[in-house]
């Protein structure tokens, strides 16, 4: 099937054996097997090139950011401010200086709901979440309903996995002051109308929060476009070190926002009696930052420009439709969430001989055991889940450095526990 | 005991499709309630003890996977007619071969045929399905009434 893996894309042809080989981690085995990694929902493996970068920075170049007139802070302030300036680029975004960095987008969501929070939700008002959100972007704005007496609202999802849009068009009014919702579900792969949802939400006056997690790595952002207030990422989902990610956010609603975490850095003059703050980002990055790995972030979103997200893109959808084929061709694969627009995701329920078979932690030791790293639960979605009726699901999330051979054992191994019932011990 | 996994891997699916003792006891002793919040395990386990601490009756009622579940159907059929005392040495002992702390095929033990859960020593991602069980007994001796969570 090796024809498949070199998907004609523009001009150019995706070569994965090449790419393949800027990945270090794809090359070992596990018990005795070749790693088949299937969780790159969950988080993405680093090329050598950013670790290289990171390695480089730490020994030759690491220094602290924004304060020291030496040569080390210097330099490395500028390639930190170098690597926001990409990811504003990377983003779409008009100015660096709407990207907010923090540890991810947990983080990012919390401090949008506290600081937007504080400043614009009162009593009574609405927060619009979907059935289809990461607890990430669904706690958060339950605890601040819960503190300003505000109530949140939930736009349903269809049996494919698509979100109602008459549904939603009934949940905005005048009291609706945000609506936060996902680009991709981690959960089902569902792609997300998130440019008519925010179109929708600004013309009652309510702003928009993207939780960007999953589309980040996977297509050609830009935010201005999409019209959004508030769009977040993860760094570690895109070719990036853990502890990095952020968000953009609009200039003039920055502006307008009160710090969430205070300390250094934050500020702009600080008495015993009264602190002033700093203007947006750094009003919202108080502490040292994590420097190396916005230094890799910038490394990684290089690496993916040259690649090209819409080859990423187009390539990764090739994989998505060639293993949608193969697992819908399974008896007792059952996939959850056919939306039309879908990211190179696949959740599945298995429906073997006995009910009680196939449980997806059953399911994900049997693919353990012939190298294949896939998810087994809620995804963080527990919501979700309950609106499909299962308490968990397996889930294939694909790479751009996957290839179709790699399904096909997805696919063997599969039909190869059926008469065990996934039972590993 | 050598370990035979194929064997094993049958015992544990044939306890996973026909759980044993698969039902509430109403008006139970003894009951409680244990989850494993990360992975979505739910079983509630039933205890009637008679005056002598001697557990005349147990049994189970819940959802999760193969290993938490057959785990539950063969703690009830083993600890059945044991006493209070000697379960919780069970347990103490279960734990630790799971843990990979004792071996069953070297050191003395009185896990009997619960020695087949040995394999989960290389499975640290599931120790807690197979040990919830016994968390769970463990919780309803102590009358534990707000449940118990293996986190």
């Amino acid at each position: 099937m090796s024809d498949s893996n070199t998907a004609v894309t523009g001009n150019a042809v995706f070569d994965v054996e090449k790419i393949r080989k800027d990945f270090p981690i794809l090359s070992q085995t596990v018990r005795g097997k070749p790693l088949i990694y299937l969780d790159n929902g969950a988080t993405t493996h680093k090329p050598q090139r950013v670790i290289d970068r990171v390695s480089q920075f730490d020994a030759e170049e690491y220094g602290t950011v924004r304060r020291g007139a030496y040569k080390l802070c210097e330099n490395a302030t500028q390639l930190y401010e170098d690597a926001r300036k990409k990811m504003a680029d990377f983003m779409g975004a008009e100015k660096p200086g709407e990207i907010v960095f923090t540890s991810g987008t947990t983080q990012a969501i919390n401090l949008v709901a506290h600081s937007f929070g504080k400043r614009f939700i009162n009593k009574d008002d609405e927060i619009i979440i979907s059935n289809i959100e990461h607890h990430a972007n669904t706690v958060p704005w339950q605890v601040l309903c819960e503190e300003r007496g505000a109530k949140l609202k939930v736009i349903p999802v269809d049996d494919t996995g698509e979100l109602v849009m008459e549904e939603y068009e009934k949940l905005l009014s005048s009291k609706t002051r945000m609506v936060a919702v996902n680009h991709v579900s981690n959960a089902l792969g569902t792609i997300n109308p998130v440019k008519e949802i925010t179109e929708k939400a600004h013309a009652v006056g309510a702003k928009v929060l993207i939780d960007g997690a999953q589309s980040t790595p996977h297509m050609k952002l830009n935010v201005q476009e999409i019209g959004c207030d508030f769009y977040t990422f993860s760094g570690h989902k895109m070719y990036a070190p853990s502890g990095i990610g952020g968000v953009y956010g609009k200039m003039d609603l920055w502006e307008e926002m009160p710090p969430y975490v205070t300390g250094g850095d934050m500020i702009l003059q600080v008495t015993l009696e009264k602190t002033t703050y700093a203007k947006p980002p750094a009003r919202f990055e108080a502490g040292t930052p994590p420097i190396t790995q916005v230094i890799g972030l910038g490394e990684a979103i290089d690496y993916l420009n040259e690649i090209g997200m819409d080859n990423i893109a187009a390539y990764e959808n090739s994989l998505l439709e060639y293993g949608t084929a193969l697992l819908n061709d399974i008896e007792g694969v059952r996939i959850i969430g056919n939306a039309r627009e879908k990211a190179s995701l696949i959740s599945f329920h298995i429906e073997g001989e006995n009910p009680n078979d196939g449980h997806p932690h059953d399911v994900v030791s049997w693919l353990d055991q012939d190298g294949i790293a896939c998810r087994g639960g809620h995804h963080c979605a527990q919501p979700t889940m309950i609106r499909y009726g299962l308490p968990a699901t397996t889930r294939a999330s694909m790479a751009f450095y996957n290839k179709t051979e790699e399904l096909d054992a997805l696919a063997e191994s599969l039909r190869k526990g059926f008469p065990y019932g996934f039972v590993v011990l | 005991m050598s370990y035979d996994k194929e064997l094993y891997q049958q015992v544990i699916l044939d306890h996973n499709r026909k759980p044993r003792n698969f039902h509430e006891i109403e008006g139970a002793s003894h009951s409680c309630h244990g989850v494993n919040p990360l992975c979505g395990d739910d079983i509630t386990v039933y205890l009637n003890l008679d005056e002598d601490d001697v557990i005349k009756e147990v049994s189970f009622l819940g959802s999760g996977c193969a290993i938490s579940k057959a785990s539950t159907s063969l703690m009830t059929t083993f600890i059945k007619g044991k006493k209070v005392d000697s379960a919780r040495k069970i347990k103490e002992e279960f734990h630790k071969m799971i843990l990979g702390e004792m071996d069953p095929e070297k050191d003395e033990h009185s896990l009997g045929k619960l020695s087949l859960f040995m394999g989960i020593r290389d499975l640290p991602s599931r120790a807690k399905c197979a040990t919830l069980a016994w968390h769970t007994l463990v919780g309803a001796l102590d009358k534990k009434s707000e449940g118990i969570s293996t986190e």
